[in-house]
């Protein structure tokens, strides 16, 4: 038992350390950079904290009965075989998990409410994100033009992103700005999030949709008011206007690299992309 | 001849997949061969046939159920393992996409319905009958037929491997991507259909074990003195007879929309992808308690037993299994808030997830209690369910933030989620089965395992178990999303999946440890010639271990909850002499016989769901025709039970030293 408990030590010792080591700063959930992924994250700790009160309590009640009443040889203590209950007891342990609960559901409801609206007061950007086999397509109806498996936006700024999908569900999730919601067939979605400062956050699918599921990967760039409205001007005025090919390449089930379009053709056609199913990885 | 054999080799077999095929061909083959030769070597065909294949006796079909289940821990473990392989370093090349898809479906399938479920069912089926002191389920020939049909079904789902491929829209099948556009392949219909067959056999013992339960009770046992492992089975069977139907008929539009072109959930032509992930979570979210409430009945008959003290708060317990069951069709939106059904409905399922939490509770605490001012002693089967409480709590909690709908937003689909579900099923589902085995291991087989190699099993997989989860909750606060198949370096992941890695070995290790301690003490059996080697507090202590064909040489009286520890410890009389059997009131015993039909039904099941597989009707319609006919010649069979007599129940009494 000594050796276990010394093993035991060790491990926790090590998984701690490296933990340390690989960085706090990279738990992103944790390290939120908009409205949207801290309101998330107060009910993340709020709920954490009040998960902590029932494992300490059990986890003392655990160790007390493990140590007090564990058999042993001539032991004396108090044995009482046909003990079946105690009516106190059990209304406490009814009664104090419900209060926690009412604790808990408040904030959470309140919290539910508030994300389906816009999370600031200032103008919001439209952007349409559609996920096609397998990458991210972001339109920007109020600009015209539209950028692939990459998206700009501005900082201080809340965004609609409009989710839409060509072929199976996929989820747009941006963990620094907030959680994530399905891109789904035929069934427009939103989801508000907010960038508080300029910077670079990764975006990913997270939900599994095939073979290139792991390749829908995407940045997402936060820029200031003038430095994103200067990036507007610059797409509209230097980058390509979507052919048909283009269309079709990105309305089939394949991964490409990031593009920038001055104009869009609006999506048509059936929804499914697999009719021209090939496969080719990013580097092929 | 030889370029079109090989052809069809690339077909049906996939040869041109590479070495990882082959020796699996070879050491199918092998294997197989193996056991023919042994068998016919030591002239057990007969012995196979007439004791096991066509037996209908509850013990011996427990057996092989969790024979079976051992196999498919093995099976599900290896691709654990290979997942855990692929995701050691960044980058990894081990796996391509399209094997990895396959590896983590194989995972979550086996290990849900072919390793927890019929664990679960073996152990209802070795310790409800002889708990409420009966002879036998009450339709022991359907009990049977479902064991074959799980056990078929499970062949079937196991050979898509090698022939044509795994199925690999993961264990949840989401349409439209499971459906028949961007899944061209059979693997997903190997899925389908060996779900929908081992399904059939599920609902049949469900109704088995309601029916047995509310019928077949020994004389004085009220529903309120049954054993609490008897309560979670009976809450169980009906929590199957609700919800497993939904699942049949959900693989069934699937099945439709793949082999006969409908559109339930296709994307153009009306269909409703979305309805998928509604039909399977409502039977989904149930099954989650199908498979952990009778690892909290198994709890309770252990640390009752083992604290040598009664149950704390029976009648509590007993409430709070039935709302548990009662919660547990009202929650399944929360396995997808992110679908964005709207606030109100988002807010109502955090409310009634989050209730769930009460009635565990209550349970959770009800069990500290057991122990206190007991007698605890530390068997292997009591530090399984000891640590079921402190590894169980944690996943149970994260089960409760999870419900946090706004906060679910950031877990949903990351390694969070993976972690908390694995939390509650090992730490819930596992832990209770292997708690099981280790206490109703003498009753199966007339001697205990070993002590000794089965604490250190439980050490070494209880410990990696830790560490191959834990990082996990880290993990998804950190981005890394479940099913990607490689991740890039740079995020920071490398060093929490090194770490998953190494405790995925030490749970294998585990596992191998305590296939060593089962292998060790069949060779070197510890006899427990008393039946009642724990100083047990319910019937099936009452009889001799193993326990003989008829079970009760005469059917006890239950005078209230724990009734064997009432007749060993009778209150201001002197014990009365409990094991020895009154001769006088031995009568015949009338038993069902043995049947090959059950066999014979589940083996054209699994021809006709080859063939539906492979859309070869010629091969699927007969082999159904098959077993309608099976079906249609057991409505016209009259002789089927036979009985005991009182010589021969005598003599194997007097053998047991029971009179």
């Amino acid at each position: 038992m000594q050796f276990l408990r010394k093993r035991w030590r060790a491990v926790l010792i090590f998984a701690l350390s490296t933990l340390m080591l690989s960085g706090c700063g990279k738990i992103v959930v944790l390290n939120p950079q908009g409205p949207v992924a801290t309101e998330e994250l107060h009910l993340i700790t709020w709920s954490f904290g009040l998960m902590m009160i029932v494992v300490v309590a059990v986890f003392a009640l655990f160790a007390f009965m493990l140590i007090k009443y564990r058999a042993k040889k001539g032991s004396k203590i108090d044995y009482q075989p046909e003990q079946e209950g105690n009516r106190l007891l059990e209304t406490v342990w009814t009664v104090v998990p419900i209060l926690i609960i009412i604790a808990l559901i408040i904030p959470t409801i309140k919290t539910t409410y508030a994300l389906v609206k816009p999370p600031s007061t200032g103008t919001p950007v439209v952007i349409k994100a559609v996920s096609a086999n397998w990458k991210w397509m972001f339109q920007y109806p109020g600009q015209g033009i539209e950028t692939v498996n990459y998206v700009v936006i501005p900082a201080n700024r809340p965004i609609e992103f409009q989710l839409d999908a060509i072929g199976p569900m996929n989820s747009l999730w941006i963990p620094a700005l907030g959680g994530q919601e399905y891109s789904m067939p035929g069934m427009l979605m939103r989801l508000w999030l907010q960038a508080d400062h300029p910077g670079t956050y990764v975006g990913r699918s997270a939900n599994f949709s095939g073979r290139g599921f792991v390749h829908m990967v995407f940045n997402v760039i936060a820029k200031s008011p003038s430095d994103y409205a200067t990036w507007v001007q610059k797409v509209k005025t230097t980058a390509p206007a979507m052919t048909m090919a283009d269309y079709q390449k990105l309305t089939a089930q394949n991964v490409v690299h990031t593009m920038t379009f001055s104009h869009y053709i609006k999506f048509f056609g059936p929804r499914n992309n697999s009719m021209n199913a090939l496969y080719r990885a990013p580097n092929s | 001849m030889l370029h079109s054999l090989l052809q069809l080799g690339d077909k049906y077999f996939m040869w041109n997949e590479g070495p990882m095929i082959w020796t699996s061909d070879v050491l199918i083959v092998l294997t197989s061969l193996g056991i023919i030769g042994v068998l016919t070597y030591l002239k057990r065909w007969n012995w196979l046939w007439k004791e096991w294949l066509t037996t209908v006796d509850h013990k011996k079909i427990g057996i092989m159920y969790i024979i079976a289940a051992f196999a498919m821990f093995f099976r599900g473990g290896m691709d654990g393992l290979i997942i855990r392989a692929q995701l050691a370093v960044p980058n990894n090349q081990f796996l391509n996409a399209e094997h990895y898809d396959q590896v983590f479906t194989t995972h979550g399938t086996i290990m849900i319905l072919f390793m927890a479920m019929p664990f679960i069912i073996g152990l209802m089926n070795i310790a409800v009958p002889l708990q409420i002191g009966a002879r036998d389920v009450a339709f022991p020939y359907l009990n049977a037929l479902s064991f074959w049909l799980f056990f078929f079904a499970a062949l079937l789902f196991n050979i898509s491997f090698v022939i044509g491929g795994s199925p690999d829209a993961g264990w949840t099948s989401y349409a439209p991507l499971a459906g028949p556009f961007y899944d061209t392949g059979v693997g997903e219909n190997y899925y389908l259909i060996s779900l929908q067959i081992t399904g059939i056999g599920t609902i049949a013992t469900g109704i088995n074990f309601l029916v047995t339960i509310l019928k077949m009770r020994a004389p004085g046992m009220t529903l309120m003195k049954m054993p609490m492992f008897t309560w979670s089975i009976l809450v169980t069977s009906i929590i199957i007879i609700f919800a497993f139907p939904v699942l049949t008929v959900t693989l069934a539009l699937l099945m439709f929309d793949r082999l006969f072109g409908a559109q339930f959930f296709s994307v153009t032509h009306g269909g409703l992808p979305m309805m998928w992930a509604n039909l399977f979570w409502i039977w989904g979210h149930p099954e989650v308690y199908i498979v952990i409430l009778p690892a909290f009945g198994v709890f309770s008959e252990v640390v009752s037993t083992f604290s040598h003290k009664r149950l704390f708060g029976y009648k509590a317990m007993v409430v709070s299994m039935v709302a548990i069951a009662i919660l547990s069709f009202t929650t399944w939106v929360h396995h997808f808030f992110t679908m964005g059904a709207g606030a109100s409905v988002n807010s109502f399922f955090s409310f009634s997830t989050m209730l769930i939490a009460v009635p565990t509770g209550v349970k959770m605490f009800n069990w500290l209690f057991t122990m206190y001012k007991g007698r605890i002693q530390f068997t292997t089967s009591m530090l399984w369910a000891l640590a079921f409480i402190p590894n169980f709590l944690i996943g149970g909690l994260t089960g409760v933030m999870l419900a946090v709908a706004p906060a679910d937003y950031q877990y949903h689909n990351s390694y969070f989620l993976v972690a908390h579900f694995h939390y509650v099923l090992i730490a819930g589902t596992v832990f209770g089965v292997f708690s099981g085995l280790y206490y109703w291991w003498p009753k199966m087989f007339g001697h205990i395992l070993n002590e000794k190699i089965g604490k250190w099993a439980f050490w070494i997989f209880m410990i990696s178990f830790n560490m191959t989860f834990m990082p996990m909750y880290f993990l998804g606060l950190m981005g890394m999303t479940r099913r990607m198949y490689t991740y890039p370096a740079g995020l920071g992941w490398g060093p929490l999946n090194m770490i998953e890695t190494i405790g995925a070995l030490g749970m294998g290790l585990g596992f191998v440890v305590m296939v060593y301690d089962i292998v060790y003490s069949i060779r070197h059996p510890e006899k427990d010639l008393t039946g009642d080697p724990w100083d047990g507090r319910t019937l099936e202590w009452s009889i001799p271990s193993p326990a003989p064909e008829y079970n009760f040489a005469v059917i006890p009286e239950v005078k209230g909850i724990d009734a064997y520890w009432m007749m060993k410890h009778p209150k201001g009389q002197e014990p009365e002499p409990t094991k020895a059997v009154d001769k006088s009131k031995i009568r015949p015993i009338h038993m069902p016989n043995n049947s090959y039909r059950p066999f014979i039904i589940s083996v054209a099941f699994f021809v006709a769901g080859f063939g539906f597989i492979w859309q070869w009707y010629w091969l699927g319609i007969p082999g159904l025709i098959v077993v309608v006919i099976g079906l249609f010649l057991r409505s016209f069979e009259y002789d089927d039970e036979h009985f005991i007599s009182t010589e021969e129940i005598v003599q194997t009494e007097t053998a047991a030293g029971r009179l």
